[in-house]
């Protein structure tokens, strides 16, 4: 038997990243008592040498190496570039809100390097395995990255219980994975499609299988009725992870659900739209009215995040490449769009309050003009309403939906998306009209925190007035 | 003549930037935040005078016309255009800023900024909506809109504020949706998303209903028209004066201006089989919502029950075309219909505009609205009486007025198409006049009422120049509607081959 030694090329983002992860993981140790940020801005570096790297070896076609397990294409360099772009946002954030409460510590950012280079191997994997060991990186980092916030009960509560769920739902997909095997023996995305085209597998077991393979990415995502664990675990998670936990892994969530159903069983779409499209609608309506009655708005967030996995899927049910192109806009906008509502969160944070409660929102406006404006053109943004960006999300996959012959579907989710805008206008009413008894100013806390809001949201106005080249680039990377 | 730019963009883009400048640079400025914006709206009033000058009323073609890619993906357009169908439309929303500025001027005193800024945003906007040719910018504008609406009824309105504009909101979002997926629908089918390309494409039966009533509740909701009215009196009557101003001066022409650029041309059919459900709707909007308007205590409120009943002679004029036709076997009456359709819509801008702006300077002086607290006004003010009684009478369409030509075009072209109609519609003189003027006679005829009004003082200069604009104009467009009727009509003849002709 021949050894060849694969091609590494592919992958060097991803060995690079590992290797200053580790490097900084060790350094750490030894810098932490002088020099605090020592971590923080290494961290920060390496994330935009890797994103320097994945730009500077773009590639349009598509490389598979490692045997077969790992797959390069343009498909993944831009969900990579915008993991990468979003964790710097989500970097600057947590440290100073980690500096504000006081659990400062460095082990955050290399975990949070680790989650990076989780996502990055779930965004190429081209098997299961390889699949399962991205997850899993992922995953376990986010579990400690919850409980680091040791002397918060809640938070500890938290990880526990995303750890019990998270580990049930990853029970759920490897056993939907065996199966699969067990239908096809193989575990290779492309192969297994093969397979099951020239009708070789028994269909019985393969249905099986996807049955738990989409319970366990509803799981992951977050949809129903899958969702539970989702307005717990950010409720009572730190602000920071929670920003952490709600945006990056949505888009690497979203390449796990496109690399399995798309590049591995297409052969079943039939059987897996049926199942998408019930989830999609529980979600959007679960969203919509349950996210009314919130008095959190991390919570809030939780359920209108959940009401936005079921528009992502929308784009699956469309079942061809534009459908998916305008759910990966959809999932990149989602994730920058909750880089900023959970980052203005964050950056009111003061000491003793989380400022996550709609009531710390009242009258706002009087107390800082300029972030009720941002808050506003975030909430405008998730709600859907031209001219901000989110509104593109929505009509890209509305769009497809109905070119797919399903307006009725069209027609469900306009509503469950003019429900929705009360909340989001709730939160604005509760800015504007409402007057705070307190009428002393909320200041960030610094004005680099300021600047990063008002940087994300004023970029959900420009990418709404000028969206074309995102669209262009999402469009052409799966045509 | 514009300097070389591209006029429409100027007229878009001008007050939005401007009303973005008020807001970041105003804090604290109110001087600044004021006549910078008055500035801003004059110059725009100013610029979008060659719009009227230059236009060629020989053609129903789209004029100053601008196009570029916007959205390639989708093939999505900056496309931008007028005929006579929206110009005047947008000539009543830049001569009514003007008028909104100054009536804000010594009103409003908290956060001036914010309120210049979000009225110089909405001008843009609408003027936007007024001249997109494509139907997603069309849409984004139209949307964009709710969001300062939102924003200025929530903030400066009166009590129940808060409630009103929610239900303001969320009514005219979900009427927009259903339109959205309608446009959706039709670019499937025909790869385009310009508004001229859908009113070319043909569309099968079934489809045609379901595009027709989701534009119709987008627009009625817009309009608005029975039984989605609702949400206008409330959010009137806690306006400001200026919110219930461009509310009812402009943006219930987007709903009107809707039908025209987009049901009537785009569902012709769905338009003929469906015209009785809005014919009756209008003709309810007419005799009961003017029932109900006289017996309002509340004059901001009897003045948004006229607008629905008024607004109702809009719709009615637009979709008695396919009953005309069939009596008649000719287009001439109908085309009475359609222009006094049009008409109507202007008159109505300045009407009721001129009533709130009336209503407005009432309660500045007392803080009141109740027709109760008032009496005898014209012993104190006799040059408000004087506006008030003149913009009265034009409310209830008296000859001489504009409220007069549209609705005797419209009640002329429906005994055409059916003498019932003609009955019905024509009681609205009756009624019209009876709600209008029993609150004139209440408010400001008869012995002074009380100590309040006892010490009332007559309108300053700047009030003065507001109320001899708008008489001005409601008497000119009175006497002499010609100019007006010669823009509008190659576009409404166009219109009308368009609404009569099949498209299955």
């Amino acid at each position: 038997m021949n050894f060849i030694i694969p091609s590494f090329a592919p992958a060097i983002p991803e060995m690079v990243l590992l290797a200053l992860t580790s490097l900084i993981l060790v350094a750490d140790t030894f810098w932490s008592k002088r020099y605090q940020f020592a971590t923080y801005y290494a961290a920060q570096l390496s994330l935009v040498f890797v994103g320097y790297l994945i730009i500077s070896s773009f590639t349009t076609s598509t490389v598979i190496t490692f045997d077969g397990s790992f797959v390069r294409d343009s498909f993944a360099d831009i969900l990579k570039l915008f993991i990468v772009l979003t964790t710097i946002g989500i970097f600057v954030f947590s440290r100073e809100y980690l500096l504000q409460f006081k659990f400062f510590a460095g082990e955050f950012f290399s975990l949070g390097l680790f989650g990076v280079l989780g996502m990055f191997v779930m965004v190429s994997a081209n098997n299961l395995i390889t699949m399962y060991l991205g997850l899993e990186i992922m995953s376990l980092s986010l579990y400690a990255m919850i409980a680091m916030r040791k002397d918060s009960a809640h938070a500890v509560e938290s990880a526990m219980k995303y750890f019990v769920l998270g580990a049930l739902a990853t029970g759920m997909l490897l056993y939907g994975f065996s199966m699969i095997y067990g239908a096809t023996g193989s575990i290779t995305f492309t192969e297994m499609a093969k397979i099951i085209e020239a009708g070789n597998a028994d269909k019985v077991v393969l249905s099986f299988g996807l049955v738990f393979i989409v319970i366990g990415l509803a799981f992951k995502l977050g949809a129903v009725p899958f969702h539970m664990w989702m307005p717990d675990v950010y409720q009572g998670a730190p602000s920071a992870v929670t920003l952490y936990l709600a945006t990056a892994p949505k888009i690497a969530g979203f390449a796990m659900m496109y690399r399995i159903l798309i590049d591995g069983l297409p052969g079943l779409v039939h059987d897996w739209q049926g199942l998408l499209i019930m989830i999609s609608i529980l979600s959007m309506v679960v969203g919509a009215f349950v996210a009314i009655v919130q008095d959190n708005l991390k919570r809030m967030l939780a359920y209108s995040g959940i009401g936005h996995v079921g528009f992502i899927l929308l784009g699956f049910i469309a079942a061809n490449p534009e459908g998916y192109s305008s759910a990966m806009f959809y999932v990149i906008i989602y994730a920058i769009t909750g880089v900023a509502g959970f980052g203005m969160i964050v950056a009111l944070a003061k000491t003793g309050n989380e400022f996550d409660k709609i009531s710390d929102f009242v009258g706002l406006n009087q107390r800082n003009p300029w972030m009720a404006l941002m808050m506003l053109f975030i909430m405008f943004s998730m709600a859907g309403v031209p001219p901000f960006v989110g509104f593109y999300a929505k009509l890209l996959v509305i769009e497809e939906v109905v070119n797919a012959g399903f307006t009725w579907l069209a027609v469900v989710a306009v509503i469950t998306a003019v429900i929705s805008a009360f909340y989001y206008l709730k939160v604005v009413k509760a800015m504007y009209f409402d007057n705070n008894e307190d009428k002393s100013k909320v200041d960030t806390i610094s004005s680099e925190l300021n600047w990063a809001v008002s940087l994300v949201a004023i970029a959900l106005l420009v990418m709404g007035i000028l969206p074309s080249s995102l669209i262009s680039l999402c469009y052409s990377s799966l045509a | 003549m514009t300097l070389g730019l591209p006029i429409l963009s100027t007229l878009i883009w001008l007050p939005i930037i401007g009303g973005l400048l008020v807001l970041f640079l105003g804090r604290d400025r109110d001087n600044f935040a004021k006549w910078f914006s008055l500035a801003i709206a004059v110059l725009t009033f100013l610029l979008s005078l060659p719009l009227w000058t230059q236009f060629d009323t020989t053609t129903a073609a789209m004029q100053f016309v601008e196009k570029t890619p916007w959205i390639p993906t989708f093939n999505i357009q900056y496309y931008l255009g007028v005929d006579g169908l929206s110009m005047p439309l947008i000539l009543l929303t830049t001569f009514t800023q003007v008028l909104v500025v100054l009536s804000a001027w010594t009103v409003i005193k908290e956060r001036v900024e914010q309120y210049m800024g979000a009225f110089l945003i909405m001008q843009g906007v609408m003027i936007g909506v007024f001249a997109a040719l494509d139907a997603i910018l069309f849409y984004v504008f139209w949307e964009a809109l709710l969001i300062p609406m939102f924003v200025v009824i929530g903030k400066w309105g009166g009590p129940r504020r808060v409630y009103a504009t929610l239900k303001f909101f969320l009514y005219t979002f979900l009427g927009s949706v259903f339109m959205l997926v309608a446009f959706l629908y039709m670019h499937y089918q025909s790869g385009s998303f310009s508004i001229l390309d859908f009113q070319n494409m043909p569309i099968a039966m079934t489809a045609q209903i379901f595009i027709f009533l989701a534009f119709l509740v987008a627009f009625a909701v817009k309009i608005p028209m029975f039984p989605v009215h609702t949400w206008l009196p409330d959010a009137h009557v806690e306006a400001p004066t200026a919110g219930s101003v461009v509310l009812a001066a402009i943006m219930l022409k987007m709903g009107g201006y809707g039908f025209v650029r987009f049901s009537l041309p785009i569902t012709p059919d769905a338009s003929m089989t469906l015209d009785w459900l809005v014919i009756i709707l209008s003709l309810i909007a007419i005799l009961y919502i003017g029932l109900v308007a006289l017996v309002q205590n509340d004059m901001k409120k009897l003045v948004a029950y006229s607008s629905i009943s008024h607004m109702g002679f809009v719709t009615l004029g637009m979709f008695l075309v396919y009953d005309i036709v069939q009596n008649t076997g000719s287009t001439q009456g109908a085309m009475i219909g359609l222009e006094g359709a049009m008409i109507q819509m202007v008159s109505h801008g300045f009407i009721s505009g001129a009533m709130f702006l009336a209503i407005g300077v009432l309660y500045d002086r007392m803080h009141t609205r109740e027709i109760s607290a008032y009496g005898g006004v014209v012993n104190k003010m006799p040059w408000f009486g004087f506006f008030a009684v003149l913009f009265a009478m034009a409310n209830a369409g008296l000859p001489g007025t504009s409220g007069f030509v549209g609705e005797f075009m419209v009640i002329i072209a429906s005994f055409k198409a059916n003498i019932w109609y003609g009955f019905v519609a024509a009681s609205t003189l009756i009624i019209g006049a009876a709600y209008t003027l029993w609150m004139v006679k209440r408010v400001f005829f008869g012995p002074v009422a009380n100590d309040n009004v006892a010490v009332l003082e007559d309108l300053n200069k700047r009030e003065m120049m507001i109320m001899w604009t708008l008489a001005i104009a409601i008497v000119v467009l009175g006497v002499y509607p010609a100019p007006l009727i010669d823009v509008m009509h190659s576009s409404v003849a166009q219109l009308l081959v368009q609404a009569t002709t099949s498209k299955l």
